[in-house]
């Protein structure tokens, strides 16, 4: 840890002074004018609530059990534990006092009332890409979001991390304030999705893998990666192997999207909060526009296979053997002895990469803690699965996992009961 | 220097296992009752309309359209039905009053009681499905299982007896019966029985308020009354309580039958 630190400094010194010196400076100049022709104030509230949706503000904003957008929830990261802001009207503790061109400067520029750097856990990197338009709904919206007296949390984040001063350096490197360039070769509908998954829904925040400094670089967009200290995997949307679309009907990929639950796999962990806080309050026009983007990003090969010893052919039968009897027993009732499900209450387990990627640990989550899809309206009453971890021992859910990894048209590595037992003691709230 | 997390899983919470003590236990247990866990033959039917025709509609195997299906998540630590066992630590929920049901699904996904796993369950479900799976469960009414063999002293259990059906004035601390109903199988809507629950669920659950760990919706007035009590009276209430035979055909008593002795935040349900 000592060595990335002082790496981390030795590359700040190295960054030529400019390119950080650039970082502050003050935007005033560049933001556009509002919008030419400024919305219907109504209008413009209702048109900023739906935004908060789509860039699923709440989530952060909100603490468990806490006042909407009063701030308080804490974002975990691998830099120490960050407090998400009090948003609110309110004068003091929230954005009660801010201007629409205050809070185009967060979203564009990522940079606070005071000119400060905002950490990148606020995912300003994808919502620089939200038009002025857009931003000045959002914050009209906000400005009426009622007013809670909360003071902010200090975050709680290791030395130097700390140091607000040194996101100088972080943006040089992996910020660019931008605006979503429409692709003319494309359709209305692919560039509206393509403005919605890159901006406001900052799917890559979560589907990309992050460097070392807690950056997401393009070459790996939406590619898929482990999100750190949560420990749940968000497939590459961009191979086959994983979640990619490519392959999928449209009404399958709108229908995972817009209720949670599709004939193919149902919304868990992370993304089942994105579609039950975020994705089902989006029309349906959106959501496609989405999945038409979504559909079209290339495919490319799956990231590479975590490298875990296998089994030999003898222990490999002898694990799929016991594997067999639990899933017969425990999962064969819902899940059918042919992997085919009952879609889309049961996913099928046969062709279903949530279950095959390199990494198992979705797999085994899934079962240690079993779960339910979220209530949205064109599923209201979602079918559950049942926690296993107090019912089977690490061997027996690793052997279980490995069955249907390896059943059916599945083929993916074997789990150890190592890995198993490493994510019993994740923390699931 | 952070990384854009988004959807985080909360550090604030200590990892916790399920408890040791009774993961070897419950491994039989729960194996035994997931082997007929899933009633497809007697499903019950409890007024679940179907509403989700588009998540059922293209099923190609016939899924039961009950909550009882819906629920098998529940039933797999609470048993089937909800009934538990004698021995347990996961708490019988069968027949418990709804409000009382409703309110700690509510407070587990809302933070006012801490179990993870429970509140990583709840997270995403809405107040109207949590109201229909509350009212599915205590209209669930089971037969309890014989009361724990207890090994407490005939002088802790009559402590505990005498606590339980008069309080203890010198603490003001009312009886549970003046809450409790005076059979102790629960008040409707959201009062709980104290009955034909395990011993170590009570003492956990004291524990709790102990700690803060279960909070309710303010005034918290159990968390008030933990607060005057000793280890040795929790301990002799639990004693007594967990040592008794549940009447058949126990249920919850009518609303008004009964004025709670000081006042109760999640009463108002």
């Amino acid at each position: 840890m000592k060595r990335i630190l002082l790496a981390l400094i030795l590359l700040i010194i190295a960054i030529p002074a400019v390119m950080v010196g650039m970082q502050f400076v003050d935007h005033d100049d560049d933001a556009p004018a509002q919008s030419a022709a400024p919305m219907n104030p109504e209008q413009q509230v209702i048109r900023g609530a739906y935004l908060a949706r789509a860039g699923d503000c709440m989530a952060c904003h909100t603490a468990r059990g806490g006042q909407p957008y009063a701030g308080g929830r804490a974002i975990p990261t691998p830099f120490g534990t960050l407090y998400a802001p009090n948003i609110t009207a309110d004068k003091e503790t929230g954005l009660g006092s801010w201007s629409a061109k205050d809070f185009w400067r967060a979203l564009h520029h990522g940079k606070s009332k005071d000119g400060s750097f905002l950490y990148p856990a606020f995912p300003y990197p994808n919502y620089t890409k939200v038009t002025r338009e857009d931003a000045d709904a959002l914050f009209s919206y906000l400005q009426t979001v009622k007013p809670v007296h909360q003071v902010n949390q200090e975050h709680a984040l290791r030395f130097p991390y700390n140091y607000r001063i040194l996101l100088a350096g972080w943006r040089a490197l992996y910020f660019t304030p931008g605006s979503y360039a429409p692709e003319s070769k494309q359709s209305v509908e692919w560039n509206r999705g393509a403005y919605l998954v890159q901006g406001l829904g900052h799917c890559s925040a979560c589907h990309t893998t992050r460097n070392a400094f807690g950056a997401t670089v393009d070459k790996s967009d939406l590619a898929g990666g482990l999100i750190p200290i949560m420990n749940w995997y968000a497939p590459s949307l961009t191979s086959d192997a994983e979640a990619g679309l490519g392959k999928w009907e449209m009404a399958h990929i709108t229908a995972l999207l817009k209720t949670g639950a599709s004939p193919r796999s149902t919304v868990f962990g992370p993304m089942a909060e994105v579609v039950s806080q975020s994705l089902q309050h989006l029309t349906d026009s959106d959501i496609q526009a989405m999945a038409v983007y979504l559909k079209s990003l290339p495919q490319n090969d799956p990231p590479p296979a975590l490298d875990t010893a296998q089994p030999d052919k003898a222990t490999a039968d002898r694990i799929l053997q016991t594997g067999s009897k639990i899933y017969e027993q425990q999962c064969a009732e819902c899940h059918q002895a042919n992997g085919q499900g009952i879609a889309p209450a049961y996913s099928p387990m046969s062709g279903n990469r949530s279950l095959t990627m390199g990494s198992a640990v979705n797999p085994i989550r899934m079962v240690l803690n079993g779960g339910f899809p979220p209530s949205t309206e064109g599923n209201p009453r979602p079918y559950g699965m049942p926690p296993f971890g107090q019912a089977l021992n690490d061997q027996e859910v690793a052997a279980v996992v490995s069955y249907i990894r390896n059943s059916w048209e599945n083929r993916a590595g074997f789990v150890s009961p190592q890995e198993v037992n490493r994510y019993r003691s994740i923390p699931l709230d | 220097m952070a990384s854009l997390i988004s959807f985080p899983m909360f550090a604030r919470s200590v990892p916790r296992a399920f408890p040791t003590l009774y993961v070897a236990r419950y491994l039989t247990l729960c194996a035994g009752l997931m082997t007929g866990m899933l009633p497809l033959a007697h499903a019950q039917n409890s007024n679940s309309a179907p509403t989700s025709t588009s998540s059922s509609a293209s099923a190609r195997q016939t899924l039961p359209d009950t909550i009882a299906q819906r629920v098998v998540a529940c039933t797999a630590c609470h048993g089937k039905e909800g009934r538990a066992s004698s021995d347990g630590f996961y708490p019988r929920i069968a027949g418990k009053p709804e409000g009382y049901l409703f309110n700690q699904l509510t407070n587990f996904r809302d933070g006012r009681r801490q179990y993870p796993l429970m509140t990583y369950l709840l997270d995403h479900l809405s107040d109207a499905y949590l109201h229909e799976i509350a009212n599915y469960f205590s209209e669930q009414h089971p037969p309890y299982p014989a009361p724990q063999p207890s090994d407490a002293t005939p002088a802790v259990l009559e402590r505990g007896r005498n606590l339980v059906m008069n309080g203890d004035s010198s603490k003001k601390v009312p009886a549970c019966i003046a809450c409790h109903g005076q059979v102790l199988t629960g008040v409707a809507p959201a009062v709980p029985g104290l009955i034909g629950l395990p011993r170590d669920y009570i003492n956990s659950q004291f524990g709790a308020w102990r700690n803060g760990v279960r909070k309710a919706k303010a005034p918290d007035c159990m968390a008030q009354i933990t607060q005057k009590l000793t280890l040795e009276d929790i301990n002799a209430a639990s004693s007594w309580l967990a040592a008794q035979a549940v009447p058949e055909g126990a249920v919850p008593a009518p609303a008004t039958t009964v004025k709670l002795p000081l006042a109760c935040g999640s009463a108002t349900e």
